[in-house]
């Protein structure tokens, strides 16, 4: 009996001495292959290194699910924001002729973008979905320029690793990674189901990510910074979602 | 003392038993709690509250978006909540392998759970309701093992409830729905998924009740005991183990 229960500590322990000498050697790899989300330093970081490791093996090159014209919701809905503000209004009073979108960090050319110049690139129309962390939905068609392209334009260094975008709110920012910036329906958006965008939709400049949850599409977007580390910015856990509670990666 | 204890359950069935009662009272909990940021649910690829409901639950909201007829909001901890949910969803499926190789591997499927087949006729059937609904003690030798209901149940929870409730989870992550779209075109769109989900969920919860209550009536001590050091009685209840 003793000898068995001893044969069976050796295994166990050897099983737990493996399982853990395995987590460290994924782990190392995980940082290594840039598969660690910015806000992976507290108590939820293992889930939150799982699903977004596992998703990026998964989706790096995965399209969004795009849809007819028929599913297109004829009652989208859109959270309101806080008051946009003074500054807001007088762009909106001009029509957003002046509205610009500056893009700078580790770039080539930074460059100072106005709403027209956005208008006149090579746009990209795609209906897809759009969903609220609460739980609803929509269906819409957006258009906008392909972030890629404005990555291309201002000539992105090639060890950038992010891109930090601000809305015209105070303290909205948000970041995603270069799978998501560089893919093809990542959208600096100005149109939406035919139209403008609307102002409660995001309008005039929202940047569309579809193949993560709404809150991660910040609206009004006036500036982008393309960096190789999202630690310098705010509390360095790479967007102001995880500095309210939120998680940084949201493709659930 | 020692000869009324017997070996009744495998250390890794132990373990994953805790691990999984563990992560899914958390999964639980914070389910509710993003929940109750909107408690409507749809049918179908879209829903939001300028579109008709399948069905609201008559509960307060943590958000603005949707008051439900109250005239005031629950605090909102659906950060925390969606971070918990994720990782337990994580310790869950990953207990869930474990478990499943040993099933399989080891025998446990086959020699537990597996009914035989006499068992599953009208009759053996009928027998174990009938013994159910008039409350009666099994005998020592029925004890020793799980009964065909038992069996059928803990299949069903096993192989249906909890991949279905995987399934359905993750055809509401954006990231999956365009790495499978069919995940989630199968179940009749993304707020189809989410009803199910919360369906699911319901029967999941209805077994943990059943399984509680029926470890209570068949002796809370005993059973706890045998599903934390391995060893129990033959099931007579608390009495037999304050006798030994």
């Amino acid at each position: 009996m003793s000898k068995f229960s001893r044969r069976k500590l050796i295994a166990t322990g050897a099983a737990v001495a493996a399982g853990a000498a395995g987590l460290g050697v994924a782990a190392k790899l995980a940082k290594h292959y840039g598969l660690v989300p910015p806000d992976a330093g507290g108590l939820y970081g293992p889930g939150e290194t799982l699903t977004y490791a596992a998703q990026r093996l998964m989706t790096r090159h995965s399209m969004a699910r795009e849809f007819t014209r028929n599913q297109i919701s004829a009652t989208p809905f859109a959270n309101e924001v806080a008051p946009l503000g003074e500054g807001f209004q007088r762009l909106q009073e001009g029509g957003f002729a002046d509205w610009r979108l500056n893009v700078d960090g580790m770039v080539a050319h930074p460059m100072s973008l106005s709403l027209a110049e956005i208008k006149s690139f090579p746009s990209r129309t795609q209906i897809t979905h759009l969903a609220c962390e609460e739980g609803w939905s929509y269906i819409a068609e957006w258009k906008g320029v392909p972030l890629s392209h404005i990555l291309e334009l201002v000539g992105a260094l090639p060890q950038v690793r992010y891109v930090v975008y601000r809305s015209i709110q105070p303290d909205w920012w948000e970041s995603i990674d270069m799978a998501d910036a560089m893919h093809p329906q990542t959208l600096v958006t100005h149109g939406m189901n035919g139209g403008e965008l609307p102002v409660g939709f995001g309008g005039p400049l929202r940047l569309r990510v579809p193949r993560q949850l709404g809150y991660k599409s910040v609206k009004y977007i006036t500036r982008m910074t393309v960096t190789d580390d999202v630690k310098q910015f705010g509390k360095g856990l790479g967007s102001s979602a995880p500095e309210g509670g939120y998680a940084w990666y949201a493709g659930i | 003392m020692s000869e009324t204890l017997r070996p009744r359950h495998a250390a890794l069935v132990r373990v994953t038993h805790w691990l999984t009662t563990l992560s899914f009272l958390a999964l639980l909990v914070t389910g509710v709690e993003i929940l109750i940021s909107h408690p409507r649910f749809y049918w179908g690829e879209t829903g939001n509250i300028r579109t008709s409901a399948l069905f609201t639950i008559p509960i307060p909201t943590s958000r603005n978006t949707f008051h439900n007829g109250y005239g005031y909001t629950l605090p909102d901890q659906n950060g925390w909540s969606r971070y918990l949910h994720f990782q337990s969803a994580w310790v869950a499926v990953l207990t869930g392998v474990l478990y499943l190789g040993f099933g399989f591997f080891r025998g446990h499927f086959r020699r537990n759970l597996l009914p035989a087949s006499s068992d599953l006729s009208v009759r053996g059937l009928s027998n174990v309701i009938g013994k159910h609904l008039r409350f009666k003690q099994s005998s020592e030798e029925e004890a020793r093992s799980y009964n065909v209901l038992q069996r059928l149940t803990y299949l069903f929870v096993v192989f249906v409830l909890f991949p279905l409730v995987i399934w359905t989870g993750l055809a509401m992550s954006p990231a999956v729905a365009s790495a499978i779209p069919g995940a989630v075109t199968l179940l009749g769109g993304q707020q189809s998924a989410r009803t199910l989900h919360f369906f699911v969920s319901g029967f999941l919860v209805l077994f943990l009740l059943v399984h509680v209550l029926m470890v209570c009536l068949g002796g809370f001590r005993n059973r706890m005991r045998a599903m934390i050091t391995g060893r129990g009685t033959l099931g007579h209840g608390a009495k037999d183990l304050e006798q030994a």
